[in-house]
């Protein structure tokens, strides 16, 4: 598998490791009144699509920066790559914009 | 028709005119008392037990594709009993002696071949980690012999002993454990099953649950609706996909782990061998082609295919415990989706839902649990209670901190 890297261009995977889904990025809120259900689900329980899956990577032999690849499982095709603070960021900001 | 050697000397005199479907290819009722959805080794396997050990005939096995097509066909045909935790060995003890005496009860030949497996130690640390994982195996009423390298050198005197970095110190030594021949154990449980009237539905793909007020009264399928009392799910590799039907997430990845096989060559490796400061195990099949593999892939997939990186490490243990391994050439390699669980153990239990029974997460070590799999699901089924030996293998150990954790890793499936 190639990963195009958004800031050093098309990469071999084996550069990388997978860390799992990219949900793992919204971590449940400590203080919920439902947060040890909610941590449970986070650790634990996985969608594990066949098709579309979003995914963290961590470019562990290169510059050590963390993405999030949307790849299709059944199929094994990258079809896109973000920076994943750029994803944490955005997410940030649409929840508070929820609030 | 019982197979024996009378049966073979008559069809050989007759022009093996007589041998028959060694099952039935029926039409789904719209009625069972249990339907299995999973014509694998695990499905095909409880279909076998519910029947002969607990008295129930009115079975299917629902198949999405043909008999025997998912990981059962796929794997490295190794049967051991070596595991360290209470939660685990004594269900994979209870595997290994269902394996000693599957032939005989099944009346069909699946080469279980006791040939023994020796997991190789480089360290000290590793070597006391052996031997604490030997007596737990005792414990268990399993076997175990704690080989240094003398004794290694005496099985296997082509390893690399002298390696710089890993030299080799010693071994585990497990003599019941061995390989059976993979497929001829699926279509040993089909042709038992079937013989006890169990339906084995081919080509039939479960597409839903009747699930009406948290009970399960039946299942959809591409051949129709089929009513059931229970509901047993046995589908390692797609249980996400599965399970989503019945609305329900899994503590599940699914991942691909690849194996190889060499050319035929003369009898080099007695049994298994694993290294022990990587991920490799090989044996050599009856037919002469040494069977290796390693690590799984790492990332999720639902492809039957890896790609060339895991290749090269698993090539790289190979080499670093039997250079000789350097002469072979590969003659095939695929893969099999394996249902990666959070703490590396399976999961035989029932599900919030009344009626619906759940088995999978086997990660790689499906094959070996065959027998006891299907005899503790069927137990499950049947007494609506867990068997003894799998009592551990909870869906809520995740939420109630009970994980059987063998590689201490956490709740990361690529890791175990």
């Amino acid at each position: 598998m190639i990963i195009d890297h958004p800031l050093l261009g098309p990469r071999d995977a084996a550069e990388f490791v997978i860390l799992g889904d990219a949900t793992l990025i919204d971590r449940p809120d400590p203080q919920a009144p439902d947060a040890l259900d909610r941590f449970h689900d986070y650790v634990h329980l996985r969608d594990n699509p066949a098709g579309s899956h979003r995914e963290l990577w961590y470019h562990e032999q290169g510059d050590r920066s963390w993405l999030v690849v949307t790849r299709n499982t059944l199929t094994h095709a990258v079809i896109k790559v973000e920076l994943a603070r750029g994803v944490a960021l955005a997410g940030r900001k649409t929840r508070s914009g929820k609030r | 028709m019982t197979y024996s050697a009378l049966r073979l000397f008559k069809e050989t005199l007759t022009g093996n005119r007589g041998w028959k479907p060694a099952w039935r290819e029926p039409e789904p009722k719209p009625r069972y008392d249990v339907v299995i959805v999973g014509g694998g080794g695990h499905g095909l396997s409880t279909a076998y037990y519910l029947a002969r050990e607990f008295g129930i005939t009115n079975v299917a096995v629902l198949e999405k594709g043909w008999l025997g097509s998912g990981n059962i066909g796929r794997n490295t045909t190794i049967i051991r009993s070596n595991y360290l935790l209470p939660g685990n060995e004594p269900f994979y003890e209870l595997s290994m002696k269902l394996w000693e005496n599957l032939e005989q009860d099944f009346n069909y030949n699946a080469m279980v071949s006791q040939r023994g497996i020796i997991n190789l130690y480089h360290s000290d640390s590793q070597r006391d980690a052996f031997v604490r994982r030997g007596n737990a195996m005792l414990m268990a009423g399993a076997d175990a012999v704690l080989l240094d390298e003398k004794g290694i050198r005496e099985v296997c005197p082509f390893l690399d002993f002298d390696n710089a970095r890993f030299p080799i110190k010693g071994g585990l030594w497990q003599k019941r454990a061995g390989t059976a021949r993979h497929d001829a154990v699926a279509w040993g449980y089909a042709r038992g099953a079937d013989r006890r009237g169990v339906d084995i539905i081919q080509n039939c793909e479960v597409t839903g649950f009747d699930i009406r007020n948290g009970v399960c009264h039946g299942v959809t399928t591409t051949r129709g609706a089929i009513s059931a009392g229970r509901v047993a799910v046995c589908v390692a590799g797609s249980s996400s996909r599965v399970m989503a039907r019945a609305g329900m997430r899994l503590p599940i990845e699914s991942h691909v782990l690849q194996a190889f096989v060499t050319e035929g060559l003369k009898p080099v490796i007695p049994g298994v061998v694993t290294f022990g400061a990587g991920h490799f195990y090989i044996s050599q099949s009856d037919k002469g082609g040494l069977v290796f593999g390693g690590d799984i892939d790492g990332y999720n997939t639902y492809a039957q295919r890896g790609n060339l990186p895991v290749v090269e490490d698993v090539c790289e243990g190979g080499m670093a415990i039997m250079p000789m391994i350097g002469k072979a050439r590969l003659l095939r390699m695929w893969g099999g989706v394996m249902d990666m669980s959070m703490d590396g153990s399976p999961i035989i239990d029932r599900t919030p839902v009344d009626g619906l029974y759940f088995n999978g997460g086997w990660c790689y070590g499906g094959f070996k649990a065959t027998p006891a799999s299907g005899f503790c699901y069927a137990h499950l089924i049947a007494r609506d209670a867990p068997h003894p030996v799998a009592t551990a293998m909870r869906l809520d150990r995740f939420r109630t901190g009970h994980v059987i954790d063998e590689r201490g890793a956490g709740a990361q499936p690529n890791l175990h």
